[in-house]
């Protein structure tokens, strides 16, 4: 069981940049796994071509979820398929509680006619709320609508323990949060980890895997994993930036 | 049918035959609002139809307001009436509901002590007009039409005899909502539905009204409501619009304001075929305010055309009128404001705002705001915007399993729920999202 992504070439849409090219990385269930990389090496385009989301063509490759090719299906296909996505900016979506939003996610994968218990629901939301501290109130109010940025990405794992997905994604979830709310937020997110379940954990600083420490560790750099290693790899990258990598390709490239 | 139909009025135009030719039914109103309906119905038959070349009928579609093809209605029959009282289903928990069918009483039902106050006036109009003469005089269609629908105005007065009458003594709260639904029954029915809601010094009330048809026969509907807010009273207002496809509707609002007073009104615009809506609150004491909401679905070839005026004239006074429209398919909306701030009312804060949200590319929406400013050191603030469904929006509620549709329709909903959710009461909020689901979905 696994999410495999297979020499991956995506670009920009709308001017045909290339972002993706020729990404290799296989997420299997049960493991947590790091991307970091520099500035423009393409982390958030591949959270969202992974995503499906329609600024970006995806031009060669495979994405398999489980043996099956996800990049076909639709944004919300992938969602119902056990992927999940959590945003580093996640959107407003004023005038509809968090509530509504998240019932109609749950409600989206029963079977036609079933309706959802709500008891339960509720039971299973305030269970969750109460592991990130949130509020009560916070069912009432509209999605992310002024919503500080810490709240936002409490709100994301909340999404995520929800929907139960196979396959996390989780984008730069570490940027906008003091301290405090990165220790909850990792504390959800390693209350998920499991046998069953794999994440990809998209970061620019080493700071956030101290507290979801992974198991593998990516190196993107120019649309393309170019370093893998061990949880050590994240520490050695802080201490010595990026640019000895570059120097790697550099060098490979003129050799 | 009443047996004692007076003759009709001898005014002869094609246009205004068949009302005419049942013409109104003045038997029970004293002799004094007799008078009244008959100059009112000379008014209406003199005054011209309205062109588009009229300035308070810019963008409307003004061929669809014949209303030739309309009858007064019949009287409902006894199974009719059950099936309608069955189906008026406001909120859970309200002080009362009043039914009306083709203008008829069907019930009148309290449910709470506080409307029973002492005081308290929670009457059919056809009675409070025969009993409360003074009080209508006084407060009924004072000022009524000014928008551009005169002519409307002058056929609700000549014709009127169904709606609620409320009158709430000073000092008096009713604590939660009355309720009053009128039913449009019969192929070419018309009714006239009127609302007096007069708030003496300190009195409180919520006061819904549903319009809705029992089938699908063409029908016209031409509804009047007059606001009175004493000084220090509070009044919230809803109007839940839901006739039929078929119907040809007018809305004509009269708000006035108070010293230290607010009014609060809310239309939810669901149904309806052609719906005219025109709205003015004047705001006449220092400290009134005077919020104007509007939450309208247009879909398929629906048109609403809504007019509205914001006149302050005392110092010190706020206003705030927003109104949001969903277009889908190849609807219409037609929007012209004005706030009109007179001489003296120094310190006014008025704001208007309309937001169209554009879900088809052969959907119209037409807006209009304007200002009219005669005072020193005031606030106002006015604007239109029109746009589309914000697709990074779309792709979050996707990417989280919802599908295409129900996100557009989620999002649709948000953008006007943000409305409704300046009503006072959770219970009242819930049911105009229920009823509002019920369209989008």
């Amino acid at each position: 069981m696994s999410l495999e992504i297979r020499n991956l070439h995506a670009r920009i849409a709308a001017n045909g940049t290339e972002i993706l090219r020729g990404l290799d990385l296989t997420v299997e269930a049960g493991k947590v796994h790091a991307i970091m990389g520099p500035n423009g090496s393409g982390k958030s385009t591949l959270s969202k071509v992974l995503g499906g989301h329609p600024d970006y063509e995806v031009t060669e490759g495979e994405v398999l979820l489980d043996g099956v090719n996800i990049l076909g299906m639709e944004p919300d296909v992938r969602s119902r398929a056990g992927l999940f996505l959590a945003f580093q900016y996640p959107m407003e979506i004023p005038g509809v509680s968090n509530a509504n939003f998240l019932r109609a996610a749950l409600q989206a994968r029963l079977p036609e006619g079933e309706e959802l218990e709500a008891t339960d629901y509720y039971a299973r939301l305030y269970e969750k709320m109460d592991m990130l501290e949130m509020d009560r109130k916070f069912t009432a109010r509209s999605v992310n609508d002024g919503f500080s940025g810490g709240e936002k990405k409490r709100n994301e794992i909340l999404q995520m323990l929800m929907l139960e997905p196979r396959y996390a994604i989780l984008d730069e979830t570490d940027s906008g949060l003091d301290i405090d709310a990165l220790k909850i937020v990792s504390h959800g997110v390693n209350a998920m980890r499991g046998p069953e379940r794999g994440f990809l954990v998209i970061t620019h600083y080493q700071r956030l895997l101290d507290y979801i420490v992974p198991d593998v560790v990516h190196v993107l750099v120019g649309g393309r994993i170019e370093h893998t290693g061990g949880k050590e790899l994240a520490l050695e990258l802080e201490a010595k930036g990026y640019d000895w990598i570059k120097d790697d390709i550099a060098q490979a490239v003129s050799a | 049918m009443n047996a004692t139909i007076e003759a009709p009025i001898e005014t002869v135009s094609e246009e205004n035959d068949s009302l005419m030719t049942t013409g109104p039914d003045f038997a029970s109103h004293p002799e004094a609002f007799r008078a009244r309906q008959r100059a009112a119905w000379e008014k209406f038959v003199s005054l011209p139809m309205p062109a588009r070349t009229d300035e308070t009928w810019r963008f409307a579609d003004v061929k669809s307001l014949s209303i030739a093809p309309y009858t007064r209605a019949e009287v409902v029959d006894d199974g009719d009436r059950a099936a309608l009282l069955k189906k008026s289903i406001g909120i859970v928990e309200t002080s009362g509901r009043m039914v009306f069918a083709n203008d008829c009483l069907l019930a009148r039902d309290i449910y709470n002590d506080t409307l029973r106050a002492k005081g308290v006036l929670w009457l059919p109009m056809e009675q409070a007009i025969a009993e409360q003469a003074e009080l209508i005089e006084k407060h009924f269609m004072r000022e009524s039409g000014v928008l551009g629908s005169a002519k409307f105005a002058a056929l609700h007065e000549s014709q009127v005899k169904a709606g609620t009458f409320l009158y709430v003594p000073r000092g008096v709260e009713i604590a939660l909502p009355v309720e009053t639904f009128h039913w449009l029954s019969g192929e070419g029915a018309s009714v006239f539905p009127h609302t007096l809601i007069i708030a003496e010094e300190n009195a409180k009330v919520t006061l819904v009204d549903y319009f809705q048809s029992a089938g699908d026969d063409a029908g016209f509907a031409c509804g009047v409501n007059d606001i009175v807010v004493g000084n220090g009273a509070r009044v919230t207002y809803v109007a839940v619009q839901d006739w039929n496809r078929k119907t040809l509707a007018f809305h004509l609002n009269n708000t006035t304001v108070a010293r230290d007073a607010s009014a609060l009104a809310l239309r939810l615009n669901l149904g309806g075929s052609r719906v005219r809506d025109e709205a003015v609150s004047r705001l006449r004491g220092p400290g009134g305010r005077s919020d104007m909401l509007s939450v309208s679905a247009a879909e398929d070839d629906q048109i609403f055309d809504q007019r509205t005026l914001q006149i302050h004239e005392a110092p010190n006074t706020s206003s705030d009128l927003l109104y949001k429209n969903s277009l889908n398919d190849k609807a219409r909306t037609i929007f012209t404001g004005l706030i009109r701030v007179d001489e003296g009312a120094h310190k006014t804060d008025a704001y208007q705002k309309v937001r169209n949200l554009l879900l088809s590319d052969e959907a119209e929406a037409n807006s209009a705001p304007g200002l009219e400013i005669e005072a020193d050191d005031v606030r106002c603030t006015h604007g239109a915007t029109s746009g589309q469904v914000d697709m990074e929006e779309i792709f979050y509620l996707q990417s989280r399993g919802i599908p295409l549709r129900l996100a557009h329709q989620l999002v649709t909903f948000g953008f006007l729920n943000e409305v409704i959710e300046r009503l006072p009461g959770e219970p009242l909020q819930q049911k105009l999202r229920e009823l509002l689901h019920g369209k989008l979905g």
